[in-house]
């Protein structure tokens, strides 16, 4: 089994620390959320290993070779993102010729029956094409290319809700029936919830959650209830945020529930989206 | 089967507890197939390891069956096998929350009782 790992990295851009120490893996047959506020270092982090940027320090291997400035490596990954490769005054329908000149297992039949499922436009250039259109056509091309490691950086930038359902569906009709490894960056984080299995949460740069799904969800909840019996009940336990209405309030907390409540208070499950707005919040 | 699932329950449980509800309502009968796991994931947009993960709770239990190969199908003697199940958990799914419920409004468990009655009825 294949694997990328990500030793050490860091990245300054001027007065910026970009990335810092970043340590992470990716293993073969698996979809991950990379999860961050905008400047979190997402992006920085996908290129980087990709190899379009160099890190200050550290490094990126696939099994065990140096992924920066290795053509062979690097071929068994594909970055679909906002630089576009491609010179903009080329249409789709060559795009997609180019693709397969670079990536020889890229499936031309596949790509063209997903234009006509998105009605993608073909023969338009590409820089003809809406922002919605741009990110179907990199989507596509990342799901035609037929390479073991795939990362997609927002993936459904300006999609209508149409179109981003059709992206999830044909995403996991694709790794239901030839499982690659998928690191999808996103802002939606409620669409992608019951899609992801690794969940890389990355905050100022560096990674403060890596760890499964399941287990990130087991070991959350939520409870609630009147103000002041909460904040007893917080005083023992690990918060990591707390909403107040009125005289309620609701606290977030890592670990298991107990087993006998108090009386009055009421848990809830974690769910992604809530659990990263609280771990998110850089005003703690 | 519902088509939609909410967050209260781990997402295998509920995709486990909306075949029950299928087998039990005739939707997937005894010994016909179920829909594949690839079918499963799209429909509800999950990964494919939950929906095996669900399945496999039944598969565990003896409600459904793997035909290598082939695909997924309901056993025989799964809707007796899952009133059964669904019976031995209705007290606590069913029973004690009303009786929580009923105690915070001040209801009785006569006038609970008489409610009961009037439903069957009805």
């Amino acid at each position: 089994m294949s694997r990328i790992e990500v030793n050490d990295v860091s990245k300054a851009f001027k007065n910026t620390q970009a990335l810092s120490h970043v340590n992470l893996q990716f293993e073969e047959h698996t979809i991950y959320g990379l999860l961050g506020r905008n400047g979190a270092g997402k992006s920085t982090l996908l290129n980087i290993i990709n190899n379009r940027l160099f890190p200050d320090s550290g490094t990126i291997t696939l099994d065990g070779c140096s992924l920066m400035e290795n053509s062979t490596a690097l071929a068994s990954c594909f970055l679909a993102n906002e630089n576009n490769l491609y010179p903009e005054s080329m249409t789709v329908k060559s795009a997609f010729k180019w693709s397969r000149e670079f990536y020889p297992d890229f499936d031309m039949d596949y790509a063209n029956e997903l234009s006509r499922l998105f009605e993608l436009p073909v023969k338009k250039k590409i820089k003809s094409l809406s922002t919605g259109y741009q990110s179907i056509f990199r989507d596509i091309v990342a799901l035609s290319v037929n390479v073991p490691f795939v990362f997609l950086d927002e993936p459904v930038l300006g999609l209508d809700a149409y179109h981003r359902d059709l992206f999830y569906k044909i995403l996991i009709e694709k790794y239901a029936e030839h499982p690659f490894t998928a690191v999808i960056s996103t802002h939606l984080i409620e669409e992608v919830a019951n899609i992801i299995e690794q969940v890389i949460v990355i905050k100022k740069g560096e990674i403060i959650r890596n760890e499964s799904l399941e287990s990130l969800l087991e070991n959350g909840y939520c409870i609630s209830g009147p103000a002041s019996q909460i904040d007893s009940y917080i005083r023992s336990h690990d918060v990591i945020g707390i909403d107040t209405l009125g005289g309620l309030k609701s606290a977030y907390i890592t670990g298991i529930p107990d087993p006998d409540l108090p009386d009055g208070l009421e848990i809830s499950r974690m769910d992604l989206q809530k659990l990263f707005i609280q771990l998110t919040d850089t005003a703690r | 089967m519902k088509l939609d699932l909410d967050q209260d329950k781990p997402i295998f449980i509920q995709i486990a507890e909306g075949i029950e509800d299928g087998i039990l309502t005739g939707a997937f009968p005894e010994e016909s197939q179920i829909p594949s796991i690839t079918e499963f994931s799209v429909t509800y947009k999950i990964n494919p390891a939950t929906a095996l993960k669900g399945i496999n709770l039944l598969v565990d239990e003896g409600i459904v069956f793997k035909k290598r190969g082939v695909g997924m199908f309901v056993a025989d003697g799964a809707v007796r096998k899952l009133q059964k199940k669904r019976q031995d958990q209705f007290y606590d799914n069913y029973i004690s929350k009303l009786v929580d419920e009923a105690k915070r409004l001040g209801i009785t468990s006569e006038e609970i009782i008489a409610m009961i009655e009037r439903g069957f009825v009805q």
